[in-house]
């Protein structure tokens, strides 16, 4: 074999790797679609809900809560509590006023939660549910939730925000304790307040204030 | 030509395209990343030798934790197993140079600008005592590395870092396919070029998904996307998926060339064969597969479903399978050998022992219920630093002191060699094995400080790391003096060793094999 075959070949073949590279740097990218894609059908990471539009089926949601809560199941007793937080991009209070509740499956429960915009602007906030364990994701009806909207609060306004939902009585028995975790987000500051971090706060402040 | 010599003075590191000049250009600058990456290790340890805080602030030491990492990761045994392909895979295959000579220099001289930008964001804003660096730890998670001021730095150095990889493999790929002397088959090349071209296989196919990765923090940190932003709609978790898409077959593309480098020393020290020289390069194959579909394991704590736990333990669990048959067939290869024990057998020796553990180690994190109890404790560490340390750390020394009389045309001095064997293989144990203990009983990683009941182990772990770090300066000054001079080295060097690279002579000249060799 003479030089330039050589040269040929090798310059054949490196076209080719090249292209592996560059479909695998694209590879990258259809991770993130995927990864969507498998959130959604395991309904896992509360990511049903789009913080900016927060559109949820309420109607929906009502017959599948009223459905669950025909038949009361006495003999079992599950227990719910609920975790609060807040994005780093969003000042606000936000707690449950009710820490944990023990429920019978079927048996519909109403909890309230507190939030108070400690801003000193008009804030559009959106809460987004996550359920642990997951599994129990599908067995836990919300027939009322603040999460089902966007909560608008002015400056420095305070509000309580009910939950309403059921458990459904087809709740796999090894499941006694469900955790329910909201995390407050801020529909406008999408940036995850990575610039709130900066030196001066005051002026990024008054910047977010306009 | 081939009477043509290096040039003279520093344009012959600066322009050559000689692939056993670039070779020695990657092992000076992974070992000067070692001293560097080991100096940071010893601050670590310093700080851990005793609970609460007396030498470094948090800040500080969590910069030097993740800048360890990276730097012994990506500028340490990664261009180290580079110099050794750059090296050996021409003698071995019996080709003039690599393919492509010129790209070979410019996938070299990436290295030390890439090093630098990764480096120099600890010495910006003025008091290097703070921490300036890179803090977030090495696997960089989103989203406490978003938070991070000087994040473009380590994004481009990952890029530079990926792209010098991406050009080094493609090098190596073309080599091997092409350059191969007539007569050389596939099946018979030497294990090493085998583990080296599965190894740029891997790389080419993941060091794209980092560069992607990185690419979706830069816009996110500063284009307004939300790849890993919450409030954007994106998702943290997802960094650590794509992360570990890289992040395991990095951990294969590590190990895969020591385990050449072993399986070239102990056939030469045992007088044997290699034992299942195939069912080595298919075992060699079997987990450069697998490492594609394992990497949720590194992420089990995050709340995934039951059945992806299973499905990635099952999978993870399976890789023991083929890392057993190379482990059974060094020592297939040992059993009933006329062993000697020179300074590069006491290496792989020590490697297939202690990597071994390494492996064991591995297989309990991999099972995904105990692993729950072991996340992010210094168990985790122990693991890595037994396959990483004395696994290719151990096999690239080994490697160093079987080759170099063939490099220098000089015998090593043996009595030192074995010193610095003897030193390193108890102070690392004395180092790594207390890991295990402390981090089974709750000492988590990645904290400058510990609850006062894990101080005694930690105390000798810091020693067993100062003598360890101590050590690898003997190794710097044996590697000087014999290529200053010393016992001159026969051409085959050892007792009948197999490989094309023992027919040239000792010190190999600047250009060999310029007419293929014959293989029977």
């Amino acid at each position: 074999m003479n030089n330039a075959d050589q040269n040929k070949i090798t310059r054949r073949l490196t076209g080719k790797l090249l292209l592996v590279v560059v479909g695998m740097f694209g590879f990258g990218f259809l991770l993130v679609p995927l990864y969507n894609v498998m959130c959604d059908v395991l309904g896992i990471n509360g990511r049903f809900i789009d913080i900016q539009s927060g559109q949820v089926d309420v109607a929906e949601q009502e017959r599948l809560g009223a459905q669950a809560s025909l038949q009361v199941d006495e003999s079992r007793e599950v227990r719910v509590q609920f975790l609060t937080q807040l994005n780093q991009n969003l000042n606000w209070e936000f707690r449950a006023l009710d820490n944990a509740v023990t429920v019978h499956p079927g048996q519909v429960m109403e909890v309230r939660f507190y939030a108070k915009n400690l801003t000193g602007r008009e804030v559009v906030g959106q809460a987004v549910p996550s359920i642990v364990p997951a599994k129990a994701f599908k067995y836990f009806t919300k027939m009322e939730c603040f999460c089902f909207s966007h909560q608008v609060l002015k400056p420095g306004e305070e509000v309580e925000m009910p939950l309403r939902f059921v458990v459904r009585p087809d709740l796999p028995e090894d499941i006694r304790t469900i955790s329910l975790a909201y995390t407050f987000f801020d529909t406008e500051n999408r940036d995850g307040g990575k610039q709130v971090r900066a030196e001066e706060p005051a002026a990024v402040l008054a910047q977010h204030a306009r | 030509m081939s009477e043509h010599g290096p040039e003279k003075g520093i344009k012959r590191w600066l322009f050559t395209t000689n692939h056993k000049d670039i070779g020695t250009l990657y092992l000076w600058f992974s070992f000067i990343m070692l001293l560097v990456g080991g100096a940071m290790a010893m601050v670590i340890r310093a700080e851990l030798m005793y609970p609460g805080m007396q030498v470094v602030n948090p800040n500080f030491f969590n910069m030097m934790t993740t800048m360890h990492g990276l730097i012994m990761v990506f500028g340490a045994i990664m261009p180290a197993t580079v110099g050794m392909a750059n090296w050996l895979i021409p003698m071995m295959i019996g080709a003039p140079d690599m393919a492509m000579p010129r790209m070979n220099n410019w996938s070299f001289w990436i290295l030390p600008f890439a090093a630098t930008m990764l480096v120099l964001p600890m010495f910006m804003g003025g008091d290097f005592l703070a921490g300036q660096g890179p803090a977030f730890g090495w696997t960089f998670y989103e989203p406490l590395s978003g938070q991070y001021d000087n994040l473009a730095f380590f994004i481009f150095a990952v890029h530079l870092l990926g792209i010098s990889s991406i050009m080094g493999s493609i090098n190596i790929i073309a080599t091997i396919l092409n350059l191969r002397a007539p007569g050389m088959t596939l099946m018979k090349m030497p294990m090493f070029v085998w583990t080296w071209l599965i190894t740029a296989f891997l790389l080419i196919a993941v060091m794209p998904v980092l560069a992607g990765a990185v690419t979706m923090m830069l816009t996110d940190k500063y284009f307004g996307t939300s790849f890993f932003d919450a409030a954007g709609g994106g998702d943290p978790v997802l960094f650590q998926h794509v992360f570990w898409f890289f992040g395991h077959p990095e951990v294969y593309i590590m190990i895969l060339p020591a385990f050449g480098i072993v399986s070239q020393i102990i056939p030469t020290f045992a007088r044997k064969k290699l034992f299942g020289y195939s069912s080595m390069v298919y075992a060699t194959a079997a987990i450069a597969f697998l490492s594609f579909i394992v990497w949720a394991h590194h992420m089990y704590t995050v709340g995934m479903p039951v059945a992806g736990e299973l499905y990635f333990m099952y999978a993870t669990v399976m890789i023991a399978v083929p890392t057993a048959v190379k482990v059974f067939n060094w020592t297939a290869t040992m059993w009933r050998g006329a062993m000697t024990f020179e300074t590069p057998m006491l290496w792989a020796v020590a490697f297939v022992f202690l990597f071994t553990i390494g492996g064991f180690t591995g297989l309990m994190l991999g099972v995904a219920p105990s692993d729950f109890q072991y996340h992010d404790t210094y168990f985790v560490v122990a693991h890595f630093h037994y396959v990483l340390v004395t696994g290719a750390l151990f096999a690239l020394i080994g490697g160093v002191y079987y080759w170099l009389p063939k490099w220098t045309g000089n015998m090593y001095d043996e009595k030192l060699g074995k010193l610095h064997f003897w030193l390193s293989v108890i102070s690392v144990n004395v180092l790594f094995f207390p890991q295990h203990f402390v981090g089974l009983a709750g000492m988590q990683r990645r904290v400058p400080d510990y609850a006062v009941q894990f101080a005694d182990w930690n105390f000798w772990s810091s020693i067993g790391g100062f003598v360890f770090g101590l050590s690898q300066l003997l190794f710097m000054y044996i590697v000087i003096k014999t290529i200053k001079g010393g016992e001159k080295a026969s051409d085959k060097v050892w007792d009948n060793p197999e490989g094309l690279e023992w027919t040239v002579p000792s010190p190999a000249p600047y250009h060999t094999f310029e007419t293929a060799p014959e293989i029977k």
